[in-house]
């Protein structure tokens, strides 16, 4: 390969062969995020990566697209990645780099790392650049850290109930956007609680059996790995409420890797964090953040482009092609 | 304490009940709180580390008017909050601390709220 002016080491700061557009670059998992189609009421999720590549013939066509995110963790400092507002910015990219503009943004959560107002502005700032008129987010237990998420709804929760969930409608698609963060009780699970199933249960009697349905929240809505707190221990029954839906998608954070299950009607999918990578489930002591070797680091730099990295390494699957 | 030191004892070994009471009592007296000089008795401190996800020891057993330290060594913040109420810690970034003086006999379960697997209590005797 004949790249090495593209590869060239531009600023290198800390004197470690690595600069920050080859740290982005080399972080394989930088920018991701997953780009949605509703295909004849089923939604089908893509890699954000690989559809910022293609050209409009190439992306599939569909009733409504729309683009996740997640886990910008906007503060976070620590090796695992210095410059989470250069890998937001990443993502930020992509989307504007698609070929037709999504219809809108969801953002799974943990919008920021503790919960600081500054924090939250960065991260504002960073999207103000999407064409997407609307970006609809529900917290992450990082955004409601220290006053059980008032200033969270203050800032994000116009028009919506309780402490946060709401539901809208899309070209005939029903989109609800659920808490699972607040009140957590010692030795437990993501909870929505009974309040809020209430809601939901109303929420979607009236809809009729073809209204494809896709519910958002931060915590997986189903049992990833219980070990780690992956999972919600009320969803069953948000789900049973589902029962009666022909095409339920559910669309999760949380767990900074993508994964994907599906049972019976419903599709479940868990989106990439824009701002670091966690371990496997149980495939290490703690779900902290994945470090990835600085020596690892510089041994793919300036070697070829950043699709031969993913292939290497096991980080592939954060921003590989779903469904 | 220096960096080094936490180092040192970041490796984790298994204890069961009484090997923990006695590491418990080994921390009493080499805590940093311990008076540096015999004349004054050493105020009563105790520390519980947070690593990888989870309180160690899990189980702390101290004496009544024991101030018990926590400190957050992960890079992802916790907290220190009692199932009952009866103390409640701030957000602990990476190496922030968090303290509580247990001045009446009991066992204190406590959890961290951000990720409420994380389980330990502090046996006050």
């Amino acid at each position: 390969m004949t790249g090495k002016k593209k590869n060239e080491i531009l600023h290198d700061h800390n004197k470690d062969g690595v600069d920050r557009r080859g740290f982005l670059k080399c972080m394989s998992w930088a920018g991701t995020g997953a780009f949605c189609v509703m295909q004849g009421g089923v939604l089908k999720s893509y890699s954000l990566s690989e559809m910022s590549k293609s050209g409009s013939d190439a992306m599939p066509a569909g009733e409504l697209s729309f683009v996740q995110i997640s886990d910008s963790h906007m503060g976070f400092n620590k090796p695992a990645n210095p410059d989470v507002a250069g890998t937001l910015q990443v993502a930020v990219d992509k989307i504007n780099g698609l070929a037709k503009p999504p219809e809108f943004i969801l953002h799974t959560g943990d919008i920021s790392h503790l919960s600081k107002p500054e924090q939250f502005d960065t991260v504002d700032q960073i999207l103000k650049s999407v064409p997407s008129k609307d970006v609809f987010y529900v917290p992450g237990e990082h955004d409601v850290l220290n006053d059980d998420g008032k200033s969270f709804l203050e800032r994000y929760g116009r028009g919506s109930k309780g402490a946060g969930w709401y539901s809208f409608d899309k070209k005939g698609v029903h989109f609800i956007g659920l808490v699972n963060v607040l009140n957590l009780k010692a030795g437990g699970l993501g909870s929505l609680g009974h309040e809020q199933l209430e809601w939901m249960e109303n929420d979607v009697k009236h809809l009729t059996h073809s209204t494809p349905i896709v519910v958002f929240a931060h915590i997986p809505l189903w049992t990833v790995y219980p070990e780690w707190g992956w999972g919600t221990d009320d969803s069953a029954q948000a789900l049973a409420y589902l029962k009666k839906f022909g095409s339920v998608t559910v669309l999760n954070g949380h767990i900074h890797q993508t994964m994907q299950k599906v049972e019976g009607n419903v599709t479940f999918h868990t989106a990439a964090s824009t701002a670091f990578p966690q371990p496997q489930p149980g495939k290490a002591d703690s779900p902290g953040p994945l470090k990835v070797p600085a020596d690892q680091l510089r041994s793919v730099l300036g070697i070829t482009d950043v699709n031969y990295v993913q292939g290497r390494q096991a980080l592939a699957v954060v921003d590989s092609t779903l469904a | 304490m220096t960096k080094s030191t936490f180092k040192l004892t970041k490796a984790r070994l298994p204890i069961t009940g009484l090997a923990s009471l006695m590491a418990a009592m080994l921390l009493l007296a080499g805590s940093p709180g311990a008076a540096a000089n015999g004349d004054q008795p050493a105020p009563a401190a105790a520390e519980v580390k947070i690593d990888n996800f989870s309180f160690g020891p899990v189980a702390l057993t101290v004496a009544a008017g024991t101030t018990v330290t926590w400190t957050n060594r992960d890079d992802i913040p916790h907290t220190v909050v009692s199932t009952d109420g009866a103390f409640k810690s701030k957000v602990l970034d990476t190496d922030e601390k968090f303290s509580y003086k247990f001045a009446k006999a009991g066992t204190f379960a406590y959890f961290c709220s951000i990720h409420p697997k994380m389980t330990g209590k502090v046996v006050v005797r």
